[in-house]
């Protein structure tokens, strides 16, 4: 074993990094304030200094999964020597103490970027932003060394064995989620100490916004693949075929990506015309706040989830303590220095201004509801008014509505300009789109219902299409335009990333909309020799085996799927019966496709030869990751703007910036 | 005369006003109407939970009392707190980790038989964990 690497050896190293942090935090904000350059340069090497013991604490950890060093609980707990390494490794972060570790070395990444890539910020606003990011540090620093410290050894009689991972993490997507979500999660701490900086010096200029803007952005793109991501994972892995199911936990990550999808425009706003100022540094602080939030109850064990596999109240606690600080100290300080935002410029009723603010009205709404409906059941239980859960009629109930709402405002933003528009000038390009999406709208459902059969024809199905329609139609419309007026080339490269992110949500719906109206499933029992018919699909059960792998046995059937006499597709649906662990998995199989997906799962033997079998045949499903993915991408390319890697702007230029911005786009 | 800034201020607070106020009417009747409330076998023995109201309950499956249909999914079985047990019903596939002697939460409807018609059957997903409500329960009984 590597003794550079050991346990102990990253217990000292976490020690000293969050010193760092705490240093972090205090001198260069001190010198903020004395004047005192020199503390304040020492922020952007202390960020550096932390970023390499946390990550040398880090490689202990991995390296102690990686040489099975049963000795550490952590390890024993959450690892088996008959694990394949990528799933040693991802186990890493598979339990409270790893993630919340990798949830501390994501942090001192994001600090050491904004350390290494703010050299365009003044001196003075980028110290203060390091001593806010290394507070958060700190405070997450303690919180790993006092409550759950991964480097804990179990002296004297360390196990032989591990107890293995859990199986429902042995996934690849497993080792993917957490990071990207944590990137997410995390990075809204950049946002949010931008916002804090912003408020100590009274400062809410539009290069204020356009410094935050690409590290909004960023931590969004994240938090939008991690939660596409983990929505893909549960619908192959969880083995029954649903891909949101308003569990708490999700919901967690939703909040966030929702505030911080409401941020980002009215970042936009803040900076071209110098509007919703107070609202912006509001959402960075809520943004942030909700990120802690979902961090507290996916470990604090305080909800009945999927992701609560093994917690701790007294985490909970500490993490509940933790939040209720930021939250109230930050909203003090806005409520000292928020009357100082003032908006400058007025704006008309159909202007870009107000479908940005419906945009952030309708995104709030929906943040309010599903923090409600996720918080209700603690709060009930919390004043003995009963246990109770919530369940996803309520939240389909308003979030549905909510989305086609927002569907319609989407392209009335993008289309419309800036400050007093006529509301002659827009009703002039609506009216023709309006109807051709109409027109597509029922084209689309009357193709599906003669498709997929009557259900296809729901309200539902022709909604979804004519909202979807709408917002191709539009944004087409205006690619056009712009091309025609301007070229290619000469576009800047956030429009391209705008086009694209919108087109995306449009996909996402279509597949959430059309799969809802027209997706169907039976259980079913059927024996070897025995065939469903479902959607048109004839499923034949031909033959069930059973055999081994490296960690585990499984059951393996074997299903036939033919239409119109033709076979399209064995599918081989598993159950994995683990060695180290009394656990039971079921493993879908799925034959993926654009327009459709079959999934079929193996339920529990019934008796000697009959097996429980749910089948369903999934029209679009495909759709709503292929639009996360435009998402994320359509947000990469925003980050990538050139706008965003200016030079430091002097105080004169500022003043032509803005005059300049406001005519961009 | 108004300010035309501060005419427009005004305007949007009142609309955020209603609008949220509104919403909040909207969300609070929604959240009472789906609300799932907890009761223990014992609550719904001696008849404290209501009928025809999508409720849950929980406790440990008891040993042998489950039975399957022969042609369907349909099942049923005997949920249990170690003073009471109430009968339930399902059809459907069950998840991985129920078996008898394990503990169950379940979301349905009772009849007037006492009989729970589940649309929902979950088992703890870990060995070691236990659902929080079956937890405080046992807890309750001093067990």
């Amino acid at each position: 074993m590597n003794v550079f690497l050991s346990p102990e050896m990253g217990h000292i190293a976490l020690i000293i990094g969050s010193c760092l942090a705490f240093v972090q935090a205090l001198l260069p904000l001190a010198g903020s304030y004395t004047g005192t350059v020199r503390w304040m340069q020492m922020g952007r090497s202390l960020a550096c200094g932390n970023l390499f013991f946390v990550f040398l604490a880090f490689l202990c950890l991995s390296n102690a999964f990686l040489s099975d060093d049963f000795t550490v609980r952590y390890v024993a707990q959450n690892s088996n020597t008959l694990l394949p390494i990528y799933f040693k490794f991802s186990a890493v972060w598979s339990a409270h103490e790893g993630s919340l570790l990798l949830w501390v070395l994501i942090l001192s990444m994001w600090t050491a970027a904004v350390a290494l890539f703010g050299s365009r910020l003044p001196l003075q606003f980028l110290s203060r932003t390091l001593a806010i990011l290394g507070l958060i540090s700190v405070g997450f620093g303690f919180f790993l060394l006092f409550t759950s410290n991964p480097f804990e050894r179990t002296f004297p009689l360390p196990p032989i064995d591990g107890q293995d991972l859990n199986p429902l993490l042995q996934d690849i997507a497993l080792i993917l989620h957490p990071p990207l979500l944590y990137f997410g999660y995390v990075g809204l701490a950049v946002p949010f100490a931008f916002a804090i900086s912003a408020l100590l010096e009274s400062r809410f200029d539009s290069a204020w916004a356009n410094w935050s803007r690409p590290w909004t952005i960023a931590s969004w793109c994240f938090l939008t693949i991690g939660i596409f991501l983990g929505s893909w994972w549960a619908y192959y892995e969880l083995g029954w075929g649903g891909w949101w199911f308003w569990d708490p936990v999700e919901n967690a990550s939703l909040m966030p990506w929702l505030v911080t999808t409401a941020l980002i425009h009215s970042l936009i706003a803040s900076e071209q015309r110098g509007v919703f100022r107070s609202w912006t540094i509001l959402l960075a602080i809520f943004a942030f706040s909700l990120s802690l939030l979902g961090t507290f109850l996916v470990r604090s064990g305080v909800l009945t989830s999927v992701h609560a596999f093994a917690s701790d109240p007294e985490r909970g606690i500490y993490i509940l303590l933790f939040l209720s600080i930021v939250v109230g100290s930050t909203l003090a300080l806005f409520a000292i220095r928020g009357p100082v935002l003032m908006s400058t410029s007025s704006y008309s009723g159909t202007s870009r201004e107000t479908f940005l603010l419906i945009n952030n009205l309708i995104l709030t709404v929906a943040v309010a509801v599903v923090l409600l409906g996720t918080l209700y059941p603690l709060i009930s239980d919390a004043f003995g008014l009963g246990k109770i859960s919530v369940g996803p009629p309520y939240f389909n109930f308003f979030f549905v509505p909510l989305t086609f709402v927002l569907l319609i405002f989407i392209p009335l933003a993008m289309r419309s300009s800036w400050g007093n528009v006529s509301t002659k000038a827009v009703s002039s390009w609506l009216m023709q789109p309006l109807l051709l999406s109409l027109l597509l709208g029922l084209i689309g459902s009357t193709t599906l219902a003669y498709w997929v059969g009557e259900k296809g024809n729901s309200l539902l199905a022709i909604v979804t299409m004519t909202c979807v329609s709408w917002v191709f139609v539009m944004i087409l419309k205006d690619f056009r335009d712009k091309i025609k007026s301007s070229s290619f080339t000469l576009l800047p490269v956030r429009y391209y990333g705008m086009v694209l992110a919108h087109l995306g949500v449009a996909i996402t719906v279509l597949g959430a909309g059309l799969y809802a109206a027209s997706g169907i499933q039976r259980d079913v029992k059927m024996g070897i020799g025995d065939y469903a018919v479902l959607g048109g699909y004839t499923f034949y059960f031909s033959d069930i085996k059973r055999d081994r792998r490296s960690n585990f046995s499984f059951t393996q059937a074997e299903i036939i799927v033919s239409k119109e006499d033709r076979e399209i597709v064995t599918l081989n649906p598993e159950k994995r019966h683990y060695f180290s662990n009394p656990q039971t998995m079921t493993e879908a199989a799925i034959d993926p496709g654009l327009l459709r997906d079959l999934y079929v799962s193996l339920g529990e033997p019934l008796d000697d030869d009959h097996w429980a079998i749910r089948l369903h045949v999934k029209p679009f499903v495909r759709c709503i990751w292929l639009g996360g993915a435009m998402i994320s991408l359509g947000g990469l390319l925003a980050v990538l703007d050139k706008r965003y890697r200016r030079r430091k702007i002097c105080s004169q230029d500022r003043a032509n910036l803005s005059v300049q911005s406001a005519s961009e786009i | 005369m108004m300010h035309p800034l501060r005419k427009q201020r005004m305007q949007w607070i009142c609309l955020i006003l209603i609008s949220t106020s509104v919403a909040t009417a909207l969300i609070a009747y929604m959240l009472r109407q789906n609300a799932n409330f907890f009761y223990t076998p014992s609550q719904i023995a001696i008849g404290q939970a209501p009928l025809g109201v999508s409720l849950r309950a929980g406790g440990e499956v008891v040993v042998g009392s489950l039975k399957r249909a022969q042609q369907s999914l349909a099942i049923e079985f005997l949920v249990s707190d170690g003073l009471h047990s109430v009968k339930v019903t399902y059809e459907g596939i069950l998840p991985d980790l129920f078996s008898e002697g394990q503990s169950t939460v379940v979301t349905g409807k009772i009849d007037d038989q006492n009989t729970l018609h589940a649309v929902q059957v979950l088992a703890k997903h870990d060995e070691n964990y236990t659902p929080p409500e079956i937890a405080e329960m046992y807890e309750n009984q001093g067990i």
